[in-house]
């Protein structure tokens, strides 16, 4: 019994048809709770008042933003290597999830800044890593959406997430070299508190962190499944067609 | 290889090759901004390095397009895909020529712009050393984008879509060590690392380039 197997795309929709009802009744059950307990069950921060809330959103979505793309880029390489179409298509179906999530990510944040910070918006390191993840993801979908041939789409779009994978590091590195040396001592405080936090909010934190993966979990493996069926029909009426 | 340059140089510069387009959009860029930001000589000479550095981008970014697209239209990619000469090196030796076409002229009409834009007295020597290292990496990157876009109709603009994001590092590390460099500070550190970039992007690029090359071509 192998992990290969589930290449198989009729033992992977059987697998997937199993285990999503379980999979999106976690991460229902993790993302209200998280989410209703952050939201009603705890204390406002004596500094930031009742927007520290607003944490329970905005970092659960940045994790994912970011694993979604490292999803890709694992089931790119896959696809590279033993050319598997579901895991292309997973792939393709990750990509419009995890910009999702950059765009949450990013509109949480300008919206806890305005009070916190001040601003909307910074070029802070992290702000500007995640808006140039947010081009990758853009161009990453419009490289899909504009080649016709399903593999060679599968295949270019598979070394762009390689390669925008190489860039996306450096342009992380380059931007933090580049804020540094524009203003030092920046007043604005980076988004780091995540880890200084204390119990009470770092309980429905993970929880809400735990059902934000479990959700991304259930979307790809439900958008995969409509991509495989989408193939599938385009080849049963190309064959009619034939036939006709 | 030095044939298939060759070529390519002769193809550029005669009639209708678009050798000085490149360098007429930089020059017209850069009269631009005075008009749209305002005249004050210290506004301009504090931002005409980021300024020069995003021209000449913008202008390597749009001579890209001829890269390859025209080899691709009347067969010669597909010669040069069957070729002895692997399509790795052919690869290289067009971004070799794209740059000396786009990035050579801008390298050198740089400090002229700078002129106009009121760059301070320390920052031409940085700016020139900046780009000199920086546009052999738009040159080189800028390959991968029009062999991954070679195929697709219309792709000019999903190229700059590509490549741009890909463009962030160089352009970072490039316009800083041109701007410390302006405000008499040492650019050496950006400039180090904008090398390292340049050096990384020509080993490992072409590679990328002709895998995607191939594949489009298949």
């Amino acid at each position: 019994m192998s992990l290969w197997e589930y290449a198989n795309p009729v033992k992977f929709l059987g697998l997937s048809a199993r285990v999503q009802p379980y999979l999106w009744a976690a991460a229902a059950i993790c993302v209200v709770v998280g989410l209703v307990w952050g939201f009603f069950a705890t204390p406002d921060d004596f500094r930031q008042g009742s927007t520290v809330k607003i944490i329970y959103l905005h970092v659960p979505a940045a994790l994912m933003a970011i694993n979604a793309w490292f999803m890709m880029l694992v089931a790119s390489l896959i696809w590279l290597i033993r050319r598997h179409h579901v895991s292309a298509l997973a792939a393709k179906a990750a990509a419009p999830v995890g910009i999702t999530m950059t765009v949450i990510a990013l509109v949480t944040g300008a919206i806890w800044g305005q009070p916190m910070w001040g601003t909307w918006w910074a070029w802070d390191p992290r702000l500007t890593s995640f808006l140039i993840l947010f081009l990758f993801y853009l161009g990453y979908i419009a490289l899909w959406e504009a080649v016709d041939d399903p593999d060679t789409a599968a295949d270019l779009t598979s070394v762009l997430c390689l390669v925008g994978s190489v860039f996306a590091v450096l342009s992380r590195y380059a931007v933090k070299f580049w804020n540094q040396g524009l203003h030092q001592g920046t007043s604005v405080p980076v988004a780091t508190g995540g880890r200084t936090v204390s119990d009470v909010f770092f309980y429905p934190l993970v929880i809400s962190m735990v059902g934000f993966g479990l959700l991304f979990l259930a979307l790809v493996l439900y958008r995969t499944g409509t991509e495989i069926r989408l193939r599938r029909a385009r080849a049963l009426l190309a064959r009619s067609k034939k036939e006709a | 290889m030095i044939a298939l340059l060759h070529r390519d140089l002769m193809l550029a510069f005669r009639a209708g090759g678009g050798f000085g387009l490149g360098l007429a959009f930089f020059l017209i860029v850069t009269v631009l901004v005075p008009f749209s930001v305002g005249p004050q000589s210290e506004l301009l000479s504090t931002i005409a390095p980021g300024v020069l550095w995003l021209g000449a981008l913008l202008a390597c970014l749009l001579s890209l397009d001829r890269l390859l697209a025209l080899d691709f239209e009347d067969g010669t990619l597909d010669l040069l895909a069957t070729a002895p000469l692997p399509l790795e090196a052919a690869l290289s030796i067009k971004a070799l020529s794209h740059w000396l076409t786009t990035g050579l002229p801008l390298v050198l009409a740089a400090p002229v712009l700078g002129l106009m834009l009121n760059l301070a007295p320390d920052g031409y020597l940085w700016l020139i050393a900046s780009l000199a290292l920086g546009t052999p990496a738009l040159s080189v990157i800028g390959a991968f984008g029009a062999a991954l876009t070679v195929g697709i109709k219309r792709g000019g603009l999903l190229m700059s879509l590509l490549v741009l994001p890909l463009y962030v590092p160089t352009l970072i590390f490039g316009a800083e060590a041109a701007r410390r460099g302006a405000m008499g500070l040492d650019g050496t550190t950006p400039l180090i690392l904008l090398a390292g970039i340049t050096l990384g992007t020509i080993a490992l690029m072409p590679f990328a380039s002709a895998a995607v090359l191939r594949m489009t071509l298949r």
